[in-house]
């Protein structure tokens, strides 16, 4: 069985990468919050055996995005005006709709991707993820630690959406003929994103290995 | 998993420096699902306050309307959008669902109207002709009530008058319709002052009441004493005084309209009050006719026929209207034995009493009018019928004097009374005319016909024979004719050779005729000689005095 290196009193600084020997013990309840800090020998960086307090900042950031994932779908998102027609506001799902029965369906999938399925998809990874270190699962460990990886890497791409939409609200502003601005929904489906990624950089992968250590052992 | 060796070997680690107690603010980190919890909720509450109403108001046809485009707007103001359009359950009509602005909350209430705004020309105005651009869009008038409601019935055709214009309902009776619409202009004295509203017919089918609008500085002229009158079209009158057009206004003309006025004899009275009841006569003259309160009802028996007489044609005495026909129809006379046209007449009595300023108070009793009918009956009194329209054959009845009719009985006892009659005026002479007609009919045309025919053959011979005699003179006679004239032509040349100045005639004349001056020369001087010398006569002439 493998020695874990926080186990044997030993701390890597994630600053300089010093690896340090660390005399307290507690440094390793990372699981149950923070403990007592040691600073890096070498540059001074705090260190950590995990990252500090990981499960109740993942678990608080997920619950934030959970509630604004709701308005973000919800309320209109882009806010457009034309001559002659009356200003009509779109939610993200509208907008997908709009753009499929308009013959744009390659912009309707990437924006359906990018924008409801991949911000929804790292919700749930992440909240299977903490579900399982709670209850300590031991199964496909590794498969987790992949999609853990997916998820942080894939999620910067989840502002697509934002991004677009930025980009309307600054390149169209011809008053009277067209306007676009950007809904309520815009500050809240921005708020996820950068909710679930807070959450999943909070995520400490390690803890999964913990948990199905600390059952096992 | 394979033993690895440990990384610690080989090299002395450094050991972590511990650092002071530090404060747990791990906890602070559920200030972010809190925040976003409140976030959510304030997104949520401005959703709803945002929503305003959505209400469903159906319709007989969508023309023009478009779900999501289509918008609902109050004094042109947008106060929402269509949202959907579908059919009512029964497949009648069309449901349109559509959310409102919140600041329209206050102005769906139960007797708010919607209407679709779409280009309209009326008689007098067109109307949303900014739509033909933009596009129809449903358009409300808010109504007074304070209950809310969700459901509506849309009006077919815009309401004619808002809410929000000040101003006065009134109701108005009429016989028909004519040619008054909804929206046909009210007038005051030419001035437009309102509209009608609305116009329908009565539950019992029997007429039509119009509700007609007053606008609010003119709602105060409509007084109690106020007759309205169907202003419509062209009133053309003949009169003594020539040919008189009358109209309220060429708008009124085509589209119908109604006038009220304070007819100019009468008090004005009281103010009406909104809804108050007016009958609507079908023209000026009528509505200024003193309003008839009391009638007495005669019947009138005629022995000619009475066509073109109609219910309606006016009753007059000697030529001032009293009153008029109220039925015309046939009666069994057991006394002549014959069918006779019956004619129902009805007289106003008080029309001849305001005329008569002495006697204002109508006859009233029975036996005393018909007394006083009796009176007038002995000094001659009949009912005859005169043609108002020869082209058309418009009988009248008139009232006059006949004294030379011989005398009639009124039977008291008759109820209507009965007023006698006397044949004339046109029938009259319609019978003469049919008389000599009759006549005519009579001749024998026939063999007038053949007599005139041989009449025409003997003139035909006879013009031959003319013919003939002038051929004979034009041969035999014509050149006799022309040779006594040519040997009269010398005769004349002779006569004025004779004539002529170097005629040898003439110069023996004047030879002779200065002979005759010379002898009658010489005469004077032997008269003057003798008178000189009478005695010459006896003793002869003297030697000296005749060698001097």
């Amino acid at each position: 069985m493998t020695a874990m290196a926080a186990a044997r009193g030993l701390l890597s600084c994630r600053v300089c990468g010093e690896v340090n020997r660390a005399a307290v013990r507690g440094a390793s309840a990372g699981v149950h919050g923070a403990s007592a800090v040691v600073h890096c020998a070498r540059c001074g960086s705090p260190l950590h055996a995990r990252k500090p307090d990981s499960m109740r900042r993942t678990v608080a950031f997920l619950a934030a995005a959970y509630v604004l994932y709701l308005p973000a779908n919800l309320l209109p998102i882009l806010e457009t005006g034309e001559l002659g027609g009356p200003p009509r506001s779109d939610t993200i799902m509208s907008g997908v709709v709009t753009l499929w029965t308009g013959g744009w369906w390659p912009l309707a999938v990437v924006i359906l991707i990018a924008s409801i399925f991949i911000p929804f998809a790292k919700l749930g990874v992440l909240t299977w993820l903490v579900i399982s270190v709670r209850r300590g699962s031991a199964a496909r460990l590794r498969g987790r630690t992949r999609l853990y990886r997916l998820v942080d890497v894939i999620g910067k791409w989840s502002m697509v959406d934002i991004y677009v939409g930025a980009l309307l609200v600054g390149l169209v502003r011809f008053e009277p003929l067209a306007s676009v601005s950007p809904g309520p929904a815009a500050i809240a489906f921005g708020a996820v994103v950068v909710l679930t990624m807070l959450a999943s950089q909070s995520f400490d992968p390690r803890l999964l290995w913990d948990a199905a250590e600390a059952r096992r052992g | 998993m394979a033993e690895r060796p440990d990384p610690t070997e080989g090299r002395e680690l450094p050991e972590a420096r511990p650092a002071a107690h530090r404060l747990r603010w791990g906890f602070l980190v559920w200030i972010v699902p809190i925040v976003a919890l409140a976030v959510g909720a304030w997104l949520a509450l401005e959703g709803l306050i945002n929503r305003g109403a959505t209400i469903s108001v159906t319709f007989k046809t969508a023309s023009g309307l478009e779900a999501g485009k289509t918008r609902v707007k109050y004094k042109d103001v947008d106060i929402g959008t269509v949202k959907s359009i579908g059919l009512s359950d029964d497949h009648r009509d069309v449901v349109v669902t559509a959310e409102l602005t919140p600041q329209a909350r206050g102005l769906i209430v139960e007797d708010t109207r919607f209407w679709v705004v779409r280009p309209r020309i009326t008689g007098g105005q067109a109307f949303g002709l900014g739509t033909l651009l933009s596009g129809a869009y449903i358009a409300l008038d808010p109504g007074k009530s304070k209950t809310s409601r969700r459901e509506f019935a849309g009006l077919e055709n815009p309401p004619v008058v808002l809410s929000d214009v000040p101003g006065r309902q009134f109701v108005l009776r009429a016989d028909d319709l004519g040619s008054i619409d909804i929206g046909s202009p009210v007038y005051y004295r030419h001035v437009r002052v309102g509209q009608v509203v609305s116009a329908e017919l009565n539950g019992d089918g029997k007429g039509v009441t119009f509700v007609a609008f007053v606008n609010a500085p003119y709602d105060r002229y409509v007084t109690s004493g106020t007759r309205f009158w169907n202003a419509s079209g062209v009133d053309f009158s003949f009169g003594a005084g020539g040919f008189k057009l009358e109209t309220e206004s060429l708008a009124s003309v085509v589209i119908g309209g109604v006038a009220f006025q304070v007819p100019p004899d009468s008090e004005p009275g009281q103010t009406a009050p909104p809804e108050a009841v007016f009958v609507l006569h079908k023209d000026r003259e009528t509505a200024f006719k003193q309003a008839v309160t009391i009638r007495d009802v005669y019947v009138l028996h005629f022995r000619q026929s009475v066509h073109g007489l109609v219910i309606g044609a006016p009753v007059d005495f000697r030529g001032v209207p009293v009153g008029e026909v109220a039925n015309v129809g046939l009666e069994w006379d057991p006394e002549h034995r014959e069918i006779r046209p019956t004619v129902e007449i009805n007289v106003y009595p008080q029309r001849i009493s305001s005329r008569f300023r002495k006697r204002s108070t109508p006859i009233e009793d029975d036996t005393v009018r018909a007394r006083t009918l009796q009176r007038l009956v002995d000094h001659g009194l009949r009912a005859q019928l005169k043609t108002g329209n020869l082209i058309t054959g418009q009988l009248y009845v008139t009232l006059d004097f006949f004294p030379n009719e011989p005398k009639a009985q009124i039977d008291l006892a008759k109820a209507p009374l009965e007023l006698p009659t006397a044949s004339g005026g046109f029938t009259e002479l319609q019978s003469s005319v049919e008389n000599i007609v009759r006549k005519i009919e009579k001749m024998p045309l026939d063999e007038i016909a053949v007599d005139l025919k041989s009449i025409v053959a003997q003139l035909d011979t006879t013009l031959r024979s003319v013919d003939a005699l002038v051929e004979r003179v034009d041969t035999e006679i014509a050149p006799e004719l022309r040779q006594t004239l040519e040997s009269a032509r010398g005769a004349l040349g002779q006569a004025q050779g004779a004539l002529s100045q170097d005629a040898p005639l003439q110069g023996d004349l004047r030879g002779t005729l200065r002979d005759v001056g010379r002898a009658a020369e010489a005469i004077r001087n032997l008269a003057d000689y003798l008178d000189r010398h009478p005695e010459s006569l006896l003793r002869g002439r003297r030697e000296e005095e005749s060698t001097r």
